[in-house]
């Protein structure tokens, strides 16, 4: 094979794998802040495709255009699930927060299913055969707008967690509990608020996933382990880390599809993952926890 | 000889257990002796499902319940020894039972070096958890696309017409497949209440408590979670053999598949984490709900798919939500049997 198709996929694979860090990103700021793993990540991210897919076909509203009402909505859900159903939960063992989240998982995904039917839907937009060229690279538009898209909302999520008070508040929070309360943070709404945001992000990469793939009610599943792959590969609690292994978690997936068969593809990230938990468990630009 | 030796392993076994609980153990296990003559025969498949998540249930219940190691990815162990069991039959016609004995070593290799590699690089709580899934999808993904075991299109077995029950080659009627796992059921009851209340059970309790305590306490935690999940691997894999010769079919999605090994242990988390009969009453309490949701709303002629999973998904948030310990720990007392986490 001539090497600017390997060039093209890789290309392809990293501006996917950038979504797929948006969706992580979510995962590592729950996981990051509230300390309850989110086995309801991919679930909640095919709400936010579902929405974006009906939005299109009812109303004619671009992905592109519903993003940020999109993400709005999974905010709410976020903040809302957290502050009813799963705050009660922070101090319970893992296992019971598991069941917790794996419950929330079937409702959802068999709730789109009566809603939905099983079929794939997608989201044919003017653009959706379009590319761009640049020099031996051909770039789809699809992938190239969704890519820039998380930077973009990845972005606002550091500068955020930088530079607002709020955002140094949940900061506060995820590296010292007690010392949170002692200062007197409400640190409820700040874990509501986390929640809220993580739920915004995986919404967001949803709507652009939907310009990427076909979306089905039995999808959930496959989002959450891959977006577990990505996190604790990236280091969990590691915002950064969560983008590289989206990327790292792309490219790879779409060199093996291309290599093997796709079908495989997914094994390999689950190697990665392996590899990772054994010799750097804490990830790849994760801190060595004391 | 014999006798006094089952004696003194009876009176071992019942050591400390009220006479009031015995009598609800007697009343139970005749209760599921007798059932065959009593249901129906589509209610003994529903039985055999039970007896199977409460067997699944107790194995995971070692790891997790006793050494407080989160696997999710036990399904791995239950698809290697359908696969071992299915392929020596397939190919060289070699009994289950004969099958179950390579199953059975290879399952605990693969656990121990699951465990191996995570307890060595000191990979614990939701981290193992992960890596366990990783296991399994690598698995089932793997065997998804090998060949020798007809890859994604599945692994059947062949369904002679049989005129007698043979346990022995596992092949007979369904009541036949009741009294196996039954007495699968029962063994891996009694083996759980023997480990709990050996050495070995106490370590592990120790480790689940405070991995940090235990070690300064001179216990050597390494060892003891190695032991947790050979012996949780090894117990499982009998699941596996049991499965293949009951469906007489192998598909990697569904023996390796994620759902498989959250299935798995529904049941007791369910029914209580870390007690000896949770797992048995999550699976009763799982599988009949699963069950009469089915029934009922096929009473109302009411055809949505999906609407039964989402009240099955709603009841387990109410259970977490409103017994957070599990049914068993709630319910124990109310029979009059004390033992609270046994």
């Amino acid at each position: 094979m001539p090497f600017d198709v390997y060039l093209n996929v890789a290309v392809g694979g990293i501006l996917t794998g950038l979504v797929y860090g948006l969706m992580a990103l979510g995962l590592s700021v729950i996981f990051g802040v509230v300390r309850v793993v989110n086995f309801a990540h991919g679930e909640m991210m095919s709400i936010a495709m579902f929405l974006a897919v009906v939005c299109f076909s009812t109303f004619h509203l671009d992905p592109l255009i519903m993003l940020v009402p999109i993400a709005a909505v999974l905010f709410a859900f976020g903040y809302v699930l957290q502050s009813s159903l799963i705050n009660p939960f922070i101090t319970r063992p893992e296992h019971s927060q598991f069941l917790l989240l794996v419950a929330l998982a079937i409702i959802i995904v068999n709730v789109l299913l009566i809603v939905f039917g099983p079929d794939a839907r997608s989201v044919q937009t003017a653009y959706a055969l379009d590319s761009f060229q640049f020099g031996p690279l051909i770039v789809d538009a699809t992938k190239l707008y969704a890519g820039i898209d998380a930077i973009v909302v990845a972005a606002l999520l550091f500068a955020f967690f930088r530079f607002t008070s709020i955002g140094k508040a949940i900061r506060a929070c995820a590296d010292n509990y007690t010392g949170a309360l002692v200062v007197g943070l409400n640190v409820n709404r700040l874990y509501a608020l986390a929640f809220g945001i993580g739920a915004a992000c995986v919404g967001a990469a949803g709507v652009m996933m939907t310009l990427i793939v076909d979306v089905t009610p039995l999808i959930g599943p496959t989002y959450t382990l891959l977006a577990f792959v990505i996190v604790i590969t990236g280091g969990l609690g590691s915002m950064l880390g969560a983008l590289v292994g989206g990327v790292l978690i792309g490219l790879t997936e779409a060199l093996a599809g291309l290599l093997f068969t796709p079908s495989a593809k997914s094994m390999f990230a689950f190697g990665i993952l392996v590899l990772v938990l054994l010799f750097r468990p804490q990830g790849l630009l994760g801190k060595r926890a004391a | 000889m014999m006798a006094a030796g089952t004696m003194g392993i009876v009176a071992h076994l019942t050591d400390g257990v009220s006479a009031r609980t015995l009598a609800w153990l007697a009343a139970l296990l005749a209760l599921l002796l007798a059932a065959p003559w009593i249901v129906n025969d589509y209610l003994v498949t529903v039985l055999i499902l039970i007896l199977y998540l409460a067997y699944t249930g107790q194995a995971w219940n070692i790891m997790m319940g006793f050494a407080g190691q989160l696997s999710l990815g036990h399904a791995i162990y239950v698809g290697l020894a359908g696969y071992i069991a299915a392929s020596l039959f397939i190919r060289f016609g070699i009994d289950p039972w004969l099958g179950f004995l390579a199953a059975l070593p290879v399952a605990a290799a693969c656990g121990a070096i699951i465990g191996f590699l995570a307890f060595r690089f000191g990979v614990t709580g939701v981290y193992f958890a992960i890596l366990t899934i990783a296991f399994a999808e690598f698995a089932r993904i793997g065997f998804g696309h090998l060949g020798i075991v007809n890859a994604a299109a599945g692994l059947f077995l062949p369904v002679a017409q049989y005129t007698h029950n043979d346990p022995w080659r596992l092949r007979g009627d369904p009541t036949m497949f009741y009294y196996v796992m039954l007495a699968a059921t029962v063994i891996a009851f009694i083996l759980c209440r023997l480990l709990i209340k050996s050495r070995i059970g106490y370590f592990w309790l120790a480790i689940r408590e405070d991995e940090e305590a235990a070690r300064a306490a001179g216990i050597d935690a390494f060892r003891y979670k190695m032991y947790a999940i050979v012996i949780s691997a090894a117990v499982t894999s009998f699941a596996g053999v049991f499965y293949a010769f009951f469906y007489n079919n192998l598909f990697p999605e569904q023996v390796f598949g994620i759902s498989g090994s959250i299935q798995m242990i529904l049941g007791p988390i369910i029914g209580g984490v870390g007690t000896l009969f949770g797992p048995i009453l999550g699976a009763f309490v799982l599988t009949g709900l699963a069950e009469s949701l089915n029934a009922a709303l096929a009473a109302f002629g009411f055809d949505l798919p999906g609407a039964e999973q989402v009240f099955y998904g709603v009841c387990l948030l109410i259970v977490v939500v409103a017994l957070p310990e599990g049914i068993w720990p709630w319910l124990a007392p109310r029979l009059g049997i004390s033992e609270r986490s046994q």
